[in-house]
C-alpha cells in the first residue's frame, strides 16, 4: 500500500467537518448557520458551502447583531451573503432591549444580551439544529461540549446530561421545541483555522491584518477608538499598528499590536504567541473562571 | 505544513496521574499559554498548593475543580511539526467503561497509566480489554511515578511482563512500554537520566513516530450514501459521503445496495469542486455515477465482487450507557450506524462479559449502566454492515431510547463470526478463523515436496448453487485421472456428509465448513495430489483464507469461478433448492437471501457458452498447464 493513502491533518479536519455538515442537512428539518462575519465563522461557512458544492446552501445564515459590531465586520457580512446568493436572517438584540425582554446596564457590554435574542431567533424560526463555529480549544467549558449538543426548551446546557458520541454516529434526536447546537469546528485549533484560511483562501474582514488605527489602552489590553468605546480623560488615544485576533463587540474586543498582514505571516505569529486569543481580547472572558460555562448553561453557544 | 492526525484516548485509575500527564505533555510541548498558566497557578494557590499543578489545565467544569474529579470526556489538542494530536482525556472515575467506550472509539491509540508502586490493577486490564474491543490498533502502557521507586529497573520489568501476559489474551496488535514520571517531566518530552536502562524514546517521540495509516482498511470498498446534490436547473445528481472504507477511482463498476443495481463512477469531487482521481478512507467526497439510478441517504456503494454483509439478524457486543434504563430481551430501539436509521428489537442477551475476569455471565437477563454484553437483535430494514474487526465505519452502531430520545448504547457488530466475543478467551485468527493450538507443534515431514510422485495444487472452483461446479469437477477429476495425474473431488455436498456433519448453515458454520476444505484440499495438494474443490463459498474473504492457507505453504492454489447467471441457475435447479429458497423455506440462501461476492482475481472465468463440461474441463487443463 502505498504511503500517500494518508490524509494531511488539515484535510482530514476539513472531511470531518464536511461530514457533520452533510450529516445536519440530511437528517433535520430546518437548520441554520450562525454567521458574525468572524474568522471561524468564515470558516465554517466556507466549508458548508464546500460541503453541498455546485448546490447553493441548504440553508439560511443567522446573525445575532448586538448593534456594537465593526463597521468592516457588517460590510464583509453582507458582501459575503452576496458572493454566495445565501438567505441572512439578522436578530437584534436592540429589538429585546426597546421590547424590555432584556435590560441593559451601563457599562456592561452586550455580550450576555446576546442569549436571548439567538433564544427567541430560534424560537420564531422554528429552527431545529444551529450551526455554531466554537472550537474545543478556545475556553475550557467548551472543550466538554460535543458536536451535536442537545439544548432543552430553554436552550440551556447541562454538561452532566450530555449525549455519549462515539465514532461518528450523531444523535440528534429532540422532541418540539428543543433543539441541537452543532459545531463543526469542534476539533479545529486557532492554528488549524488559520492554516485552513491560508490554504484555502478564505475572505476575512480586514480587520484580522495588521493596520494602522487609532487605539487607546484599557487593562492591558488595547481598544480601538470608536462610538461604542466612551473614552475616559487618562486614556489618551495614540496610533498603533494592530489587528484583531478575534472579532467580537467593538466595545470589548481588544486587538494586539502585530504586522502580520498576511494569512502566512499570522499563522507564524500564531505559532509563538504566549497568550490564548480570548485571554489576549475578549474582557467578558476576564470575569471569572466559569464565565463561558454560566453562560452557555443559560443558551449561550 | 502536512502533518497527519493522531487520536488518542487516555485511561488509568484515579490518581494514576492521568490529568498531571497531558498536563506536561501540552506544558513541555510548549501547547499552554502563559494566560492559561496564569490560570493555573491562580488556582493552585487557591488550594493551597506549593507549584503549579498541572493537573488543572484538563478539568474545566465548575463542579470538578471544586471536587477535584473529572466528569466528563474532554478534548484536547496539541501540535509537533510532526503531528496534530487529539486527546480524548477520559475520566478514571465511577463512569469508567461508558467514557473509556467514548474515547476510544475514534482512537487509533492508548495510553494506559499504571502508578509504579500499585502495578497492574484491575482498572488497568479494564482499560486495555476495552482498548482492545474498540480495535485500538496500539496500547502504550505509561509506568507513571517511577521517582517513587527509585526508577528500579526491576519494577519496571515486573509490570511489563505482568501486563505482557495479561494482553496475550487480547487482540492488540502493537504494545509498548515506558517508564516515566509524569510530575517530573521525565521521559515525557526529554528523555530521562535517570532511566539510563531504558532505551526505547520519550513518550512525544513515540506519539510522533508510531505508524498508523496501515490501521485503516483500504481494500473494501464502502460509501454509506450521506446524503444527495442536485444543483438547481441541472440533471446529474451526485452522491455524498465519506468513504468508509477502501478506494474508489472513477471508471469503477459499483452496485448501490439494496437495489443491486451497478453502475459505473463518473467523476470524484473533493470538498468544493475538487477534482479527485482516488477517493480512500476517510475522505468526504461526492461522486457521479453514469446511469441515473435511484440512490439515497442509506444506501451504500460498494463493488459488486465486494459487497458488505445484510442482514436483518445482528450479532454484537454492546456497551450500555444509560444509568435511568436497562436492556432486556424484548426490547425495542432506534438503530443508528453509518446513515442508516432502523427500528431494532433486541432478540437475545446471550450474555454479560465481567470485564475484570473476563467472564461470560451467559445467566444474566439485563445490562445496566457501563455492562458490556453480547447481544442478537432484529432490525426492522435490513442492515448493511461488516464486521467490527474489518472495519470500525461499517461496523458500528448506537441504539436510541424513542422514549427519552437519548444514546443508550455504543455496538461493534460480530456478524455472527468467531470475532471480537471471543477474543477475550479465544482471540479469532484473522486467516483462519481459528486461533492454532498454543501447545500443538508441527511435525514436518521426513520427505521433501520435490520428492513426491506429482506435483499437487488445488483447484478452487466457486459459483453459485446450480453453477454446474460440481459436473466440472467431475469431468475434471476423470480427465486428470485418465492423464494419469492423481486428483481428488472434494465436494461441498459430499465433506457434509462426514468430515463436516457436525455443521449447519449459519455464517459461523458456513465458515468453518469452508476453512475445513480448504484444509484437507492443502493437505491433498502437500501429498502431490490434485484437489478439486467443488463449493459455492460465497464470500470473497473465505476465499481470500483458504489461497492464504495455500500460499502460506507454498502450495499452488487456483480460484475458477463458473459464472453462471443467476436466472440461469434458477431455472435448472438440480436439487430444488432455489423454489424452496423463494418460497422462505431457506433463509439464508446464497443469490436469494444471501449474496454472493463474485471474485475479483480469480485465475479463471467460465460462463455457460464456453461448452458442455468436457469442453471446460479441458480449458481449465489448458489454462492451468495440466493438459497431460
Amino acid at each position: 500500500m502505498r504511503a500517500g493513502y494518508e490524509l494531511s491533518h488539515l484535510d482530514a479536519l476539513e472531511a470531518e467537518s464536511v461530514h457533520i455538515i452533510r450529516e445536519v442537512a440530511a437528517t433535520f428539518e430546518r437548520p441554520v448557520l450562525l454567521f458574525s462575519g468572524g474568522k471561524d465563522s468564515a470558516v465554517m461557512l466556507e466549508l458548508a458551502r464546500r460541503a453541498f458544492w455546485p448546490a447553493p446552501l441548504p440553508f439560511p445564515l443567522l446573525h445575532i447583531d448586538t448593534g456594537r459590531n465593526f463597521d468592516e465586520v457588517l460590510d464583509f457580512r453582507d458582501r459575503t451573503v452576496e458572493r454566495l446568493d445565501a438567505q441572512l436572517l439578522v436578530g437584534r438584540v436592540q429589538d429585546d432591549i426597546d421590547a424590555g425582554r432584556v435590560t441593559e446596564k451601563a457599562g456592561e457590554s452586550r455580550n450576555r444580551l446576546q442569549t436571548a435574542t439567538l433564544l427567541r431567533s430560534i424560537r420564531e424560526n422554528r429552527f431545529d439544529a444551529v450551526f455554531g463555529g466554537a472550537r474545543r480549544d478556545e475556553e475550557k467549558a467548551r472543550a466538554k461540549e460535543r458536536v451535536f449538543s442537545f439544548r432543552d426548551e430553554y436552550g440551556a446546557w447541562d454538561p452532566r446530561a450530555q449525549r455519549p458520541e462515539v465514532w461518528s454516529l450523531y444523535n440528534g434526536q429532540h422532541s418540539k421545541g428543543e433543539h441541537i447546537r452543532v459545531f463543526p469546528l469542534s476539533n479545529w485549533t486557532e492554528l488549524d483555522i488559520w492554516e485552513y484560511i491560508e490554504r484555502a483562501e478564505v475572505a476575512l474582514p480586514p480587520l484580522y491584518y495588521a493596520h494602522r488605527r487609532q487605539v487607546l489602552e484599557r487593562d492591558g489590553m488595547l481598544l480601538a477608538d470608536n462610538k461604542f468605546v466612551p473614552r475616559k480623560p487618562e486614556e489618551p488615544l495614540f496610533e498603533a499598528t494592530v489587528r484583531f485576533r478575534t472579532l467580537g463587540d467593538a466595545d470589548c474586543t481588544g486587538c494586539v499590536e502585530s504586522t502580520a498582514a498576511t494569512p502566512a505571516e499570522v499563522i507564524a505569529e500564531t505559532a509563538v504567541t504566549r497568550l490564548t486569543e480570548r485571554g489576549a481580547t475578549r474582557a467578558d472572558d476576564r470575569i471569572s473562571e466559569s464565565g463561558m460555562e454560566d453562560r452557555k448553561r443559560e443558551g449561550y453557544f | 505544513m502536512r502533518r497527519n492526525l493522531l487520536r488518542l484516548a487516555t485511561a488509568g485509575s484515579v490518581d494514576d496521574g492521568k490529568s498531571t500527564l497531558i498536563g506536561r505533555l501540552l506544558f513541555d510541548s510548549k501547547s499552554l499559554f502563559s494566560d492559561q498558566l496564569d490560570a493555573i497557578e491562580r488556582a493552585s494557590l487557591a488550594r493551597g498548593n506549593g507549584g503549579p499543578d498541572l493537573s488543572l489545565v484538563t478539568d474545566g467544569l465548575r463542579a470538578e475543580r471544586e471536587q477535584g474529579i473529572t466528569i466528563d470526556v474532554a478534548y484536547r489538542y496539541f501540535t509537533t511539526p510532526r503531528r496534530k494530536f487529539v486527546i480524548a482525556d477520559t475520566p478514571g472515575h465511577v463512569q469508567y467503561t461508558r467514557n473509556m467506550v467514548t474515547g476510544a472509539s475514534t482512537a487509533d491509540l492508548a495510553l494506559i497509566l499504571v502508578d509504579a508502586r500499585k502495578g497492574v490493577s484491575e482498572q488497568t486490564r479494564r482499560h486495555a480489554f476495552l482498548s482492545s474491543l474498540l480495535g485500538v490498533g496500539h496500547l502504550v502502557l505509561c509506568v507513571n511515578k517511577m521517582d517513587l521507586v527509585d526508577w528500579s529497573e526491576r519494577r519496571f520489568e515486573e509490570i511489563r511482563e505482568e501486563f505482557a501476559d495479561f494482553a496475550t489474551k487480547l487482540d492488540v496488535g502493537d504494545l509498548s512500554f515506558l517508564p516515566l514520571s509524569a510530575l517530573h517531566g521525565d521521559n515525557v518530552v526529554e528523555m530521562s537520566t535517570h532511566t539510563p536502562w531504558y532505551a526505547g524514546p520519550p513518550l512525544l517521540r513515540h506519539l510522533e513516530e508510531v505508524h498508523i495509516a496501515s490501521d485503516r482498511n483500504l481494500i473494501d470498498a464502502r460509501l454509506p450514501v450521506q446524503y444527495v446534490i442536485r444543483p438547481h436547473g441541472e440533471n446529474q445528481r451526485s452522491y455524498a459521503g465519506t468513504i468508509a472504507g477502501g478506494i474508489f477511482k472513477p471508471g469503477d463498476e459499483v452496485v448501490a445496495l439494496p437495489s443491486g443495481r451497478t453502475s459505473h463512477v463518473t467523476e470524484i469531487w473533493g470538498p468544493g469542486g475538487s477534482k479527485i482521481e482516488e477517493a480512500f478512507a476517510g475522505m468526504a467526497v461526492s461522486l457521479t455515477l453514469d446511469d441515473e439510478i435511484d440512490i439515497g441517504r442509506g444506501d451504500m456503494l460498494a463493488r459488486p465482487g465486494n459487497q458488505p454483509h445484510q442482514d436483518r439478524d445482528l450479532d454484537a457486543m454492546i456497551c450500555w450507557f444509560s444509568d435511568t434504563s436497562v436492556l432486556r430481551a424484548g426490547n425495542d430501539y432506534s438503530i443508528r450506524t453509518a446513515t442508516q436509521n432502523s427500528k431494532v428489537k433486541v432478540t437475545e442477551l446471550d450474555y454479560r462479559l465481567d470485564v475484570n475476569t473476563l467472564h461470560r455471565q451467559t445467566e444474566a437477563d439485563q445490562l445496566a449502566l457501563n455492562d458490556i454484553g453480547r447481544v442478537t437483535l432484529h432490525t426492522r430494514q435490513p442492515i448493511m454492515f461488516d464486521p467490527y474487526r474489518d472495519n470500525r465505519a461499517t461496523g458500528s452502531f448506537i441504539l436510541v431510547d424513542d422514549t427519552t430520545n437519548q444514546t443508550v448504547a455504543a455496538g461493534m457488530i460480530t456478524a455472527r463470526t468467531p470475532g471480537i466475543a471471543e477474543a477475550t478467551s479465544d482471540r479469532g485468527h484473522r486467516a483462519t478463523g481459528r486461533r492454532p493450538r498454543a501447545n500443538v507443534v508441527w511435525h514436518n515431514s521426513a520427505v521433501e515436496r520435490t520428492q513426491r510422485l506429482s506435483e499437487g495444487m488445488t483447484i478452487w472452483l466457486t459459483g453459485l448453487s446450480g453453477s454446474g461446479k460440481s459436473s466440472i469437477a467431475v469431468e475434471l477429476e476423470r480427465q486428470l485421472i485418465e492423464a494419469g495425474r492423481p486428483a481428488y473431488l472434494l465436494d461441498g455436498d459430499n465433506l457434509r456428509h462426514g468430515l463436516n456433519n457436525n455443521l449447519g448453515f449459519t455464517d459461523e458454520d458456513r465458515r468453518e465448513n469452508i476453512r475445513r476444505v480448504a484444509e484437507v484440499a492443502s493437505l491433498f495438494a502437500d501429498a502431490g495430489t490434485i484437489a478439486i474443490v467443488s463449493l459455492i463459498s460465497p464470500f470473497r474473504e473465505q476465499r481470500r483464507d483458504a489461497r492464504k492457507l495455500h500460499d502460506d505453504k507454498r502450495l499452488q492454489f487456483h480460484e475458477v469461478f463458473v459464472d453462471t447467471p443467476l436466472e440461469e441457475c434458477e431455472l435448472r435447479d438440480p436439487k430444488g433448492l432455489y423454489k424452496r429458497a423463494r418460497s422462505g423455506e431457506l433463509p439464508e440462501f446464497t443469490g436469494i437471501s444471501s449474496p454472493y461476492e463474485r471474485p475479483e482475481y480469480a485465475e479463471l472465468t467460465i460462463t455457460p457458452e464456453q461448452g458442455t463440461p468436457t469442453d471446460i474441463a479441458q480449458l481449465i487443463r489448458r489454462e492451468l498447464g495440466i493438459s497431460s
